[in-house]
């Protein structure tokens, strides 16, 4: 096991106990041995996999990263946004606004579109963190209202009705013409597969990013503001600043990864880049089903949510019914999820993040002790 | 000149119905500290089943004294049977309850009714007004609207200030260990609560039907008006709530005088300028 | 058999022990204190015994029925009432609104109501209109006493009175609460102020650690018995 950092304490006896803190677990070793591997098969995927497939993935590892990043914000920090749809919509806007308008290419367009959501986070975090729990959720959503309709005023970029993106900046991302003489493919699908990558690369990057955040100061900082923000702030945590930075790192991360989707999707309109179904309901209902406050939740979520959008999204009103009835019933009687009720069950954690107090076998003579 | 006069009377006449909606709001709010998500979508219900029931032969005054209790029966059972097992200091539970009700809500009404857009016809009254001079006329329905709300506050202030019930609720809000301690039953208090929020929303909901038309997916856009006049007026504070809801009406009409498509995005840009200078509200009243 | 009684009552909060099976008698009319420690888990009791901690059905009988499954607005209404620590007077109520809210769940059949409340602490009726959180930490105890009484109780459970008040404060309290046992009330008194406890009781218990260390009579109880059983030594 490895010791993050050790300490120790004078027994009774003279002899010194060691205590250390550790964080991984068996379970999480077999997991970073799995994963490597099922990783390298991701990447390697658009050598045998069909378009479709591509396409599908895609999806599912956008929704991921959103859903990592959803709740990173509520189980971790105990920000409950239901307006993170702005920031999906501003990172969208922004890509737009610099590929058709600014001509910039489409890849460093996505960092940039998300640095534009993250500056557009602070002054938003500024008036919406004086609102707390609920009405702080309301706040956030009237906020993505706004960026809505001030959007949708942006004769440039399409206003009401949105716009489309141009097929020279679609078929001009850099990389594209290595990817069509790697595969011998054509230029859609070609951008499948360059879309397809970035959004894996997006999803393991977001993953490593909440990652480090919650093995970091500040996440054992995050884990004490969810148990009481007064005591936290009594031991030193300077709980503004942290919620701080972990709303505006995440309005980064999900601005780029709107921006991502719409590129793929290269039609953008107010409605849909700010949709509150697509961009939160569905997020929101993948991390409770999941499991909220873990990061093994919204892995299970996606893929409950995947088959359940699979073969009943057809049903319209009905599936949509079928998903509000579902995350009440989760929440009267599986709060934690379905994660939450096997890691429970079996104690098991594949993303050390919870630190652990354990004490070292062995004592050793207490040198400074007086008989 | 003019048209200012008469866009401020129209923004305070709107304010009125804001004010409805939000009333329901504050008073869970509190006395409960819950958000309810499904509060639009519920008003919406609220207007829909008065149009059901007109379109069942039955008289609009008529259908709307039945919604009224009917709806306070369904808050009292949305408490009693859902919302008070998600009672606790984690916000997550009823909030995310609500949401789904909202979609269920919202879809059912769908489903029931189609997307169609629909009316409630109060006949002549639909379109009478009041001169009151200088070319300005005031719209009968939406005074209604304005009195009825400021009736509605009159009543449950009565009723919070004046009755052993509403020292009760008001105990309840203050306390709610010790409440049970004075043999007050908190659960029930907060089904009455949720009974009484819903029927301000069907009283809400008749003015709604009335005032433009309807259709399912309107409801949370009327949340968050209810919501911003919540805010805006400061929580703990009916007569706050009243001014928080004429705030957004004076908002968005004067929004729209200078563009219509700026109607809607006025009042929400004033719920945020009045966030940032007076966080509290316009007359707080509550300790949160 | 008593007409308060626990056996082997036990209490947690969340994962952690709090009590450890306590029995405890009180008679009709009768006084106790329940000196101890902090921490000692004297307040926890009375919160058990009010329904205000999930408690073992059969823990507690009060006539000689079990009480312990009843919510804490049920058992007000039997006739049990309990004064909290901290006043915790309700803040947005007036003075004698937090009078009269004490009698939401009153027993019918008693001396207690507002009149009286105010014959026996006459500075009430002087300020029953302020909010009461502008009263005195004296003036606010014997509103929380006053509204308990409202219900009008048979047993009064009374969670440190004397906390953070002055001593000519305490002795006004204590001679209010000699009026309130003279008509009958039965009153359950957890005190850190041995003093005065033991000087009104009929009896006493001393808990350590969760746990009756000690009983009897306060003329029976030694001055170092007292010690080692409040300490534990």
């Amino acid at each position: 096991m490895r010791v993050g950092s050790s300490s120790t304490k004078t027994k009774g006896d003279g002899t010194r106990k060691r205590f250390a803190v550790a964080r991984e677990t068996r379970a999480s070793t077999i997991t970073l041995m799995l994963a490597v591997p099922g990783i390298l098969v991701l990447f390697a995927l658009p050598a045998f996999a069909s378009r479709l497939l591509l396409q599908e993935l895609f999806y599912v590892f956008t929704m991921l990263s959103l859903a990592q990043l959803w709740n990173l914000l509520a189980g971790s920090a105990g920000l409950i946004s239901v307006g993170q749809q702005a920031f999906v919509g501003m990172g969208a806007y922004a890509l737009f606004a610099f590929t058709v308008v600014a001509g910039l290419d489409a890849v460093p367009s996505i960092v940039l579109s998300g640095a534009v959501a993250g500056l557009v986070a602070i002054p938003v975090a500024l008036i919406v963190f004086r609102l707390r729990g609920a009405y702080f959720a309301i706040g956030t959503w009237v906020v993505a209202e706004v960026c809505r309709l001030v959007l949708a005023q942006v004769k440039q970029l399409g206003g009401g009705t949105g716009t489309s993106l141009p097929p020279d900046i679609a078929s001009s991302i850099v990389g594209l013409d290595f990817v069509r003489n790697l595969f011998a493919v054509r230029g859609p699908a070609a951008r499948d597969i360059m879309v397809y990558w970035l959004a894996l690369l997006l999803a393991l990057g977001t993953f490593a990013l909440v990652y480090r955040l919650l093995r970091s100061r500040h996440g054992l900082a995050l884990s004490a503001l969810g148990d009481s923000e007064a005591a936290a702030e009594s031991t030193g945590v300077d709980v503004f600043r942290t919620k701080f930075l972990i709303y505006v790192l995440t309005a980064v991360a999900t601005g780029m990864v709107g921006a991502l989707i719409f590129l793929q999707k290269a039609r953008i309109s107010p409605d849909g880049a700010f949709s509150l179904i697509d961009w939160t309901a569905y997020v929101i209902f993948i991390v409770v089903i999941g499991g909220i406050g873990s990061m093994e939740g919204p892995i299970i979520g996606v893929a409950i949510f995947y088959l359940l959008q699979y073969y009943l999204a057809a049903l319209g009103s009905w599936y949509l019914m079928l998903l509000g009835g579902l995350a009440i019933v989760l929440m009267l009687f599986a709060p934690s999820g379905v994660w939450g009720v096997i890691s429970q069950s079996l104690d098991i954690s594949l993303f050390p993040v919870r630190r652990r107090l354990i004490a070292m076998s062995g004592s050793m003579p207490d040198r400074e002790s007086n008989p | 000149m003019l048209g200012w006069i008469d866009t401020l009377l129209q923004g305070i006449l709107l304010g009125g119905l804001y004010s409805l909606y939000a009333t329901g709001l504050s008073v869970i709010f509190g006395i409960m500290r819950l958000v309810n998500l499904a509060h639009g979508d519920l008003i919406v219900l609220g207007a829909f089943l008065i149009l059901a029931a007109t379109s069942a032969g039955v008289p609009l005054v008529v259908a709307c004294v039945v919604v009224v209790p009917l709806m306070f029966a369904v808050g009292y059972a949305l408490q009693s049977v859902l919302l008070n097992r998600a009672l606790g200091r984690n916000i997550l539970p009823p909030l995310l309850i609500t949401f789904g009700l909202s979609i269920i809500v919202q879809n059912g009404l769908l489903e029931t009714f189609s997307a169609d857009t629909r009316r409630l016809d109060v006949g002549h009254l639909q379109s009478a007004s009041l001169p009151i001079g200088g070319g300005i006329a005031i719209g009968v329905m939406p005074l209604i609207g304005l009195l009825a709300a400021v009736a509605v506050i009159l009543l449950l202030n009565a009723l919070f200030y004046r009755t052993a019930l509403g020292r009760a609720f008001r105990a309840t809000s203050d306390d709610v260990e010790i409440a049970q301690l004075m043999g007050i039953n908190n659960r029930s208090i907060y089904a009455l609560t949720m009974g009484i929020s819903l029927a301000v929303c069907a009283l809400a909901a008749f003015f709604l039907g009335t005032r433009a038309n309807f259709d399912p997916s309107i409801g949370p856009a009327r949340l968050l008006y209810a919501f911003e006049a919540v805010i805006i007026g400061g929580l703990g504070s009916l007569w706050g709530t009243l001014a928080g809801g004429i705030v957004v009406g004076l908002a968005q009409t004067i929004g729209a005088h200078i563009d219509p498509e700026w109607q809607i995005l006025s009042g929400h840009v004033a719920f945020l300028i009045v966030l940032v200078i007076r966080p509290r509200g316009l007359f707080p009243r509550a300790v949160d | 058999m008593a007409m308060l009684e626990t056996h082997d009552l036990t209490a947690f909060y969340g994962d952690f022990q709090a009590l450890f099976g306590i029995t405890f008698a009180l008679e009709q009319g009768e006084t106790v204190a329940i000196i101890g420690a902090n921490g000692a888990g004297k307040s926890t009791f009375l919160k058990a015994v009010a329904g205000l901690l999930p408690r073992p059905a059969a823990a507690v009988r009060f006539d000689g029925r079990d009480i312990g499954a009843l919510p804490a607005y049920e058992i007000v209404k039997l006739g049990i009432a309990l004064v909290p620590e901290g006043r915790r007077l309700f803040s947005s109520l007036s003075v004698e609104e937090n009078l009269l809210v004490g009698a939401y769940g009153r027993r019918t059949g008693g001396p207690w109501d507002l009149a009286a409340v105010y014959r026996l602490f006459p500075v009430l009726r002087e300020r029953h209109h302020a909010p009461s959180t502008s009263l005195s930490g004296g003036q606010q105890q014997m509103v929380a006493i006053g509204r308990s009484l409202m219900s009008n109780p048979r047993v009064l459970l009374c969670d440190e009175l004397s906390l953070g008040l002055a001593p000519i404060v305490i002795r006004d309290i204590y001679a209010a609460l000699a009026d309130i046992k003279q008509r009958g009330t039965a009153v359950v008194l957890v005190e850190q102020d041995l003093v005065h406890a033991m000087a009104v009781a009929d009896r006493a218990y001393c808990f350590q650690e969760g746990r009756v260390s000690l009983a009897g009579r306060p003329q029976d109880l030694s001055r170092d018995a007292i010690h080692a059983a409040y300490f534990g030594l």
